[in-house]
Formats: structure tokens, C-alpha cells, sequence
């Protein structure tokens, strides 16, 4: 049995929701991360099928997933660098008590 | 020899990174959910494989499943005061699932719509040696975009240092 693009595609579409629901819904920060990394990750299926499929020889997606992989990596390391920090100064990484700055 | 993506070892992979994405958002344990991330990352590196992606398997491993994970963990752990603290509600939402159902049904729709020539794989693909001289190659490679990642990558770690010191009073 062969497996089509647009098998990876769906797939790649339901992690990418999954990982939509819960950066929405999630109240703790961290949970928030994990779930923006699950989009990430969902994002870089669909780059390495397509590259897989439509530029075998050029490997344009898998290019591309290098960098996003990069930039999310960055992220990742940022945003729990403020997560972190936001714990120091109120002992609490739920969203819901982020809101000094509202006027 | 024709490479063609296994069925069976395509289900497996699916049913993995799906899975473990329902467990990560389901469970109420934060440091589960870490767990489950996990899986869920090896689960996709697996996926790569199957798309003949070797290099980018490996980074998979080692960026997402080794660091990325090992970071959450730390940072689960250091955030927690209690052990009960690991224990968290739910947080269902009913909005947020249908802005993710919507969003799936468009993804759904514009896939149906394309014309992509869909389907067929081919059957030859350069391999890792041929990816690694393309992204250090000058002229028509990757060179420049790889040194502005690194460059990204430098700043990022700088700036997480200086945001996560103990500021001195």
C-alpha cells in the first residue's frame, strides 16, 4: 500500500489543530509552549512532504524545515527564559495572573 | 529500487503522533504531558524517515526530543512549588475546539481544492551528502540563509541568558 501527499497533509493538519486547541485553551504558560512546539512540528511535516514529493532534487523543504526548526528552537529557549522569569517575580506561571500591564 | 512509504508503518507513526498529541492536551499532569510531547517527537522523526529525510530525522531527535523536551522538564520542575502543583485542571474549551475544528475543515477544503499533483511519489531522492553540499554551497545553495539562522540562534541564547539571570538588587 502506497501512501499519498495528502495523507501527510491530514496528518499534519490534525497535529497543527491539536496543537491550535490547546495553545487557546491551556491556562498554564509552559503547557501553552508545548502545544505552540506541536504546531511547529506540524508545520515540518507538511514542508519535508512536500519537499519529498514535489522537489525531490532540490530538498527546498527540507531547507525550509531546518530554519523553522531554528527559529522555533529559538523560541522555545526564549519563552521559557520568560516563563522563568515571569515565575520570579510572581511566583506563578498561569496566564491568567498575567495582567499587571492592563490598565 | 523504488522507495515507496509503508502503509502499515505510516499507520503506526500517525497513530503515535496523534495519539500522544490527545494524551499531551488530555492529561492533567504537566510533567506527563512533558512525556507525551516527547513521544510525540519521536513519533515525527519517525515520519521524516519514512519521507527520506534522514538528516532531518536525526535533528528531530536530537533538538526536539533531546533538548527542547529536557528544557520543558526543567522548567516544569523549577515552576513547581509543590508536587500537587503537577496536578492541573483541564482547561477544556469549547471555543477553542471549534476555532481548531474550523481551522482543520478550511485546511480540509484548500487540500481538496488544490492541484497538486497528488498522490504518486517519486522515486529517486538525493541523499544526505547531496543536502549537505546544497546548504553549504555559494551559488544557488544555502549558505547565507544558514549563516543569518546561526546569527538567530546566537542572539536567542544570548537574550534567554540575560532574561532568566538572577537580577541583582
Amino acid at each position: 500500500m502506497q501512501v499519498g501527499l495528502e495523507v501527510f497533509l491530514g496528518l499534519a493538519a490534525v497535529l497543527f489543530a491539536l496543537g491550535l486547541y490547546g495553545a487557546i485553551s491551556k491556562k498554564s504558560a509552559v503547557m501553552v509552549l508545548m502545544s505552540l512546539e506541536l504546531m511547529a512540528v506540524a508545520v515540518n511535516i507538511n514542508l519535508v512532504a512536500f519537499s519529498r514529493f514535489l522537489t525531490p532534487e532540490a530538498m527546498t523543504g527540507q531547507f525550509f524545515t531546518i530554519f523553522t526548526m531554528v527559529v522555533s528552537a529559538a523560541e522555545i529557549g526564549l519563552g521559557l527564559a520568560l516563563v522563568l522569569a515571569i515565575y520570579r517575580q510572581s511566583r506563578s506561571i498561569e496566564l491568567a495572573g498575567m495582567n499587571r500591564l492592563k490598565g | 529500487m523504488p522507495e515507496t512509504v509503508n502503509g502499515v508503518v505510516f499507520g503506526i507513526l500517525a497513530l503515535a503522533s496523534i495519539g500522544g498529541a490527545v494524551a499531551m492536551l488530555t492529561t492533567r499532569n504537566v510533567i506527563h504531558a512533558a512525556f507525551w510531547l516527547l513521544e510525540v517527537m519521536l513519533a515525527v522523526a519517525g515520519l521524516f524517515l519514512l519521507l527520506s529525510a534522514e538528516f532531518l530525522a536525526l535533528v528531530q531527535v536530537l533538538v526536539y526530543a533531546g533538548a527542547v523536551s529536557v528544557l520543558m522538564l526543567f522548567v516544569i520542575m523549577l515552576t513547581l512549588r509543590r508536587r500537587e502543583d503537577a496536578i492541573r485542571p483541564l482547561d477544556a474549551s469549547w471555543g477553542a475546539a471549534a476555532l481548531a475544528l474550523l481551522f482543520g475543515a478550511i485546511i480540509y477544503v484548500g487540500v481538496a481544492a488544490s492541484s497538486f499533483t497528488l498522490g504518486a511519489m517519486p522515486d529517486e531522492v538525493p541523499d544526505v551528502e547531496a543536502l549537505g553540499t546544497l546548504l553549504f554551497s555559494l551559488d544557488g545553495g544555502w549558505v547565507f540563509p544558514f549563516e543569518i539562522a546561526s546569527l538567530v540562534l546566537l542572539v536567542a541564547l544570548v537574550g534567554a541568558v540575560w532574561w532568566s539571570k538572577e537580577e541583582d538588587r
